[in-house]
């Protein structure tokens, strides 16, 4: 089976302007090195990183909002890394995206059923006005909003309200593949699980990919089948998620696993954190090495000379690390 | 039992809006002793932050308190101002707070020191360095000539931690100190900070959204919901049996790294509405187990781990949801 | 929204200054009392009615000439709207327009429309307004499309500014993975949250340019008698401000009512065309019918 989305060694740089001097110089920073995964149909990647690490960048650039400057992404074995014009519309309606922080991704003068209902108006899918109300209608119970919620302003919903009806919106066209960039952060915690498991509920009914961007491991658990460890725009990890939890091979999962602070006073006063200072790397420096070599516990000459490949060390777990755990 | 340094009594905070009348605070007990860690845990709009700010007497407007009393030592702590920063120190969510933009970062601290102990502008300047060093921050004699926007978040949390111990407080009020960080900065930013309560006997409290952050640092929790305290006790008897649903429902869905299931149990519903809460328990409209006597307010009675307003204390209020 | 008018009420009153001044331009032949041209040297410089040597048959007093104050004032209300609204629509469009490509095409098109609007802002714009009224000539038309050409650029920039914030917000992203083309991006997402700073840009705009076609009738170039605006008259009756204060006075009156009332209205306008603050409002009242409830 074709998978929904794979990503090919994709670099994206930035241009970075320094206004120092009496001419702006120009420089490229690198954001993502040569990263590549699959996604499944109807399979979840999480992919984690703390910031700096790139993993708003790849969500972006999958969804073609960042020229990339290498590498291939296919999205059903098409290849869209180029894509423009009608291509990249239609492909808008494949592809959608939910966003962090449900206050400000929601046009606030908009109703909520004209803000479900755009997509359906963009791209025309909706043949009459009554067609359009009931897919509204549907799409506004699908995920659990009152039926009277789409003639309303986005004011007047909570920050769970207001991330199902981001839910809706993406819903939408029925996209193959939903970017889900950090959709939870924003939210309480009593209404994270309601979200998370909505999301695992649509996923179930509609078949659909999910490439769920968080920046730490505890939310991914429950919603990933497959978790993709960033750090410094590179991919340091990628394996099933049971691999991540119970057996991490590389010290910068490890490093991130022993930082979630679980509810359980005994087990979190006891948990040793053994890990130099952190800190995002400095990406505008060139670096022969590995990117995590500076923080890394176990790094050797070797680390800072050669940077790792990422290499399988299991069936379906690959690891860049000289020396894995 | 010692009288406690920080005592809170029937606290209620109002905020008058164009919009109504919100209750932002109602009835809020707590105290904190000497060298204890009080973890004020709750969602957005719970009241922990507001709580906070009318204890170091920052409320911003137009919050208003109006009802009861809160103790320092015992007595009326009438003039917040005077002992904040003396006694009382607080760092914030966003450490730009407590600094100033256009300041090194020694700067700051020395003007601080002189301020509060009169010390010369060498012995002040070497205590800086002192203190950037016991926050855990290498190469102390550099930073001092750093500006705050030439550091990371992490670095500056760090900074406004020493700007806090500068004074010598006796209570440090740390509202989401955290929040805004990466995972494994705030895994350090919490080393830091047991380490620091453990090292100067320091009086903490701290606010918080996690329930993880809560359980390796404090002493002791209260659980805030609506603006009330729903649920007090001992770190480790409240989340071994917590007592109230909501904090049942709360440590349910804060999801863990040893936890196997592939569903959260999810809190349906939203916190309520300050201007117009529910009559009698403001969490009964989201509680699997509310009933008819949940219409009358609850009395804050104790338990078997601590307090708790729930007429149904104790009762396993999630065991049928769970699938 | 006529009943949410009914409970604004600096809102209602403004609403209703704008129709009393629209009705008087509208109905000038019918409710003016004089032919606002006719001139009689009889009758020179007669003070207001109520006045010691008024006559009741012009009301607010004559001018120079003899011409009824009161008429020309009714009269003069047709020049003075026509010139401020068309001035204000043209100007403002085409500011918006220039402001909206210019914020969001970026590059090398908003750095040239942007120079183009600081040449226009640093050239004086009396010496454009003398330049081209007198190759030209002077009219009404004239007046309108020069006092356009000069006061659009405010409107540029802010449009500009607003548009460079707002296209990274992330509703605009969520609208454009959705789908969305530039024109539906800028009408529906970025041009409805402009409504407000636009309103108030354009209501200080209208007095500017009400006064400027009052500076420029006053210089010549504008209205020509015998036709009349409430500028020309204020600037002719300048001359006798110290024997005949009721020259400048009432014109000057007029023109203060219609800017109060396009402000009043204009407020009630912004906060009507955001739903934020409309709850706000409506929450607000509620509020207070449910205290005068209790208090009952």
């Amino acid at each position: 089976m074709t998978p929904t989305l794979a990503v090919e060694d994709l670099s994206v740089d930035y241009t970075v302007t320094d206004r120092g001097g009496l001419w702006p110089r120009r420089r490229q920073v690198p954001a993502l090195r040569r990263i590549g995964f699959e996604i499944e149909p109807g399979e979840t990647l999480g992919l984690v990183g703390e910031s700096g690490s790139g993993k708003t960048t790849a969500g972006r650039a999958i969804l073609r909002r960042v020229e990339t400057s290498g590498g291939r992404i296919l999205f059903r074995g098409t290849d869209i890394t180029h894509a423009s014009g009608p291509a990249l519309r239609r492909l808008r309606a494949e592809m959608q995206l939910i966003l962090q922080d449900p206050f400000t991704s929601l046009n606030p003068r908009m109703r909520i059923a004209d803000i479900v209902g755009e997509p359906l108006l963009v791209h025309r899918r909706a043949a009459s006005r009554a067609e359009m109300r009931d897919r509204v209608a549907a799409l506004l119970e699908k995920v659990g909003l009152p039926a009277d919620s789409g003639a309303r302003f986005p004011h007047a919903f909570s920050g769970g309200q207001l991330q199902r009806v981001g839910i809706a919106r993406a819903l939408a066209l029925r996209p193959g593949l939903v970017v889900a960039d950090e959709p939870v952060s924003a939210l309480d915690v009593s209404v994270r699980a309601q979200v998370v498991n909505l999301m695992q509920d649509i996923q179930r009914q509609e078949g659909l990919s999910y490439l769920f961007i968080a920046h730490d491991l505890a939310v991914v658990r429950h919603i990933s089948h497959r978790v993709a460890i960033l750090y410094g725009g590179c991919m340091m990890e990628i394996a099933g998620r049971d691999a991540i939890y119970d057996n991490p091979r590389h010290p910068y999962t490890e490093a991130l696993l022993s930082a979630v602070p679980v509810p359980d006073p005994p087990a979190q006063r006891l948990r040793r954190r053994s890990a130099p200072p952190a800190a995002a790397p400095d990406m505008a420096q060139p670096n022969a090495g590995c990117v995590y070599a500076a923080r890394c516990p176990r790094a050797t000459g070797h680390c800072r000379a050669e940077a790792p490949p990422l290499a399988e060390i299991a069936p379906g777990h690959r690891v860049a690390c000289w020396h894995p755990l | 039992m010692t009288a406690p340094l920080l005592a809170v009594r029937d606290l209620r905070v109002v905020f008058p809006t164009r919009a109504g009348l919100v209750r932002a605070v109602s009835d809020v007990s707590l105290e904190v002793a000497a060298g204890e860690t009080l973890g004020i845990v709750g969602e957005s709009g719970s009241g922990k932050s507001v709580s906070a700010q009318a204890m170091l007497g920052l409320l911003p407007l137009p919050g208003r308190v109006t009802g009861g009393e809160i103790l320092w030592r015992g007595r009326p702590l009438g003039d917040a101002a005077g002992l904040r920063g003396r006694e009382i120190a607080c760092v914030f969510q966003d450490p730009m707070q407590s600094l100033n933009p256009l300041m090194t970062i020694g700067a700051q601290l020395v003007e601080t020191l002189r301020h509060h102990h009169g010390l010369s502008r060498r012995a002040a300047r070497d205590r800086a360095a002192e203190l950037l060093a016991e926050v855990a921050l290498s190469a102390p004699a550099r930073r001092l000539d750093q500006y705050p926007h030439e550091l990371s978040g992490g670095i500056l949390q760090r900074v406004a931690l020493a700007l806090a111990l500068a004074c010598e407080p006796a209570l440090l009020i740390a509202d989401e100190p955290t929040t805004a960080l990466d995972v494994t900065v705030q895994a350090e930013i919490l080393d830091l900070l047991a380490g620091l309560q453990a090292r100067r006997g320091l009086a903490v409290i701290l606010i918080t959204h996690d329930l993880g952050v809560v359980a390796g640092l404090c002493h002791r929790v209260a659980v805030m919901y609506a603006g009330r305290v729903v649920e007090t006790g001992e770190i480790d008897a409240l989340f071994a049996n917590p007592a109230h649903p909501y904090t049942q429902g709360l440590l349910r869905a804060t999801p863990g790294l040893d936890n196997r299931t592939e569903r959260l149990v999810a809190i349906d519903g939203a916190p309520p509405s300050l201007r117009a809460p529910p009559a009698g328990c403001p969490f009964r409209p989201r509680c699997p187990i509310a009933d008819a006597a949940c219409l009358a307010p609850p009395p804050f009675a104790a338990t078997d781990t601590g307090r708790a307003a729930c007429w149904r204390a104790g009762a396993a209020a999630w065991a049928e949801v769970a699938p | 929204m006529a009943a949410e008018l009914g409970e604004d009420v600096p809102g209602l009153i403004g609403l209703l200054l704008l129709l009393g001044v629209v009705g008087m331009a509208l109905l000038a032949p019918w409710i003016a009392p004089h032919d606002p041209a006719a001139q009689s040297v009889l009758a020179r410089l007669a003070p207001p009615a109520w006045l010691a040597r008024g006559d009741p048959a012009h009301l607010l007093g004559t001018d120079a000439l003899g011409r009824d104050v009161l008429s020309r004032i009714i009269w003069g209300a047709r020049a003075t709207l026509l010139v401020g609204v068309a001035v204000v629509l043209l100007s403002g469009s085409f500011g918006v327009l220039v402001g909206l490509v210019a914020g969001y095409a970026g590059g090398r098109t908003d750095a040239v429309l942007m120079r183009l609007v600081d040449i226009q802002v640093s050239f004086p714009g009396v010496l454009l307004i003398l330049l081209i009224v007198s190759v030209v000539g002077p009219s009404l038309l004239t007046i309108v499309v020069v006092l356009a050409i000069t006061n659009w650029m405010i409107y540029a920039r802010l449009v500009r500014g607003t548009v460079l914030s707002l296209r990274s917000a992330p509703y605009v992203e969520a609208a454009e993975i959705v789908g969305c083309g530039p024109v539906r991006i800028l009408w529906r997402h970025i041009l409805p949250n402009l409504v407000s700073p636009l309103l108030t840009v354009a209501i200080l705009e209208f007095t500017n340019v009400v006064l400027a076609e009052a500076a420029i009738s006053f210089l010549g170039l504008g209205v020509q008698p015998p036709a009349t605006s409430w500028g020309l008259d204020v600037a002719s009756g300048r001359d006798y401000v110290f024997v005949a204060w009721w020259l400048v006075t009432f014109p000057g009156l007029a023109i203060a009512v219609t800017v109060l009332g396009v402000n009043l209205f204009a407020g009630w306008l912004r906060v009507t065309t955001d739903p934020r603050e409309r709850e706000k409002r409506f929450g607000w009242s509620r509020a207070a019918r449910a205290l005068a409830g209790r208090a009952q």
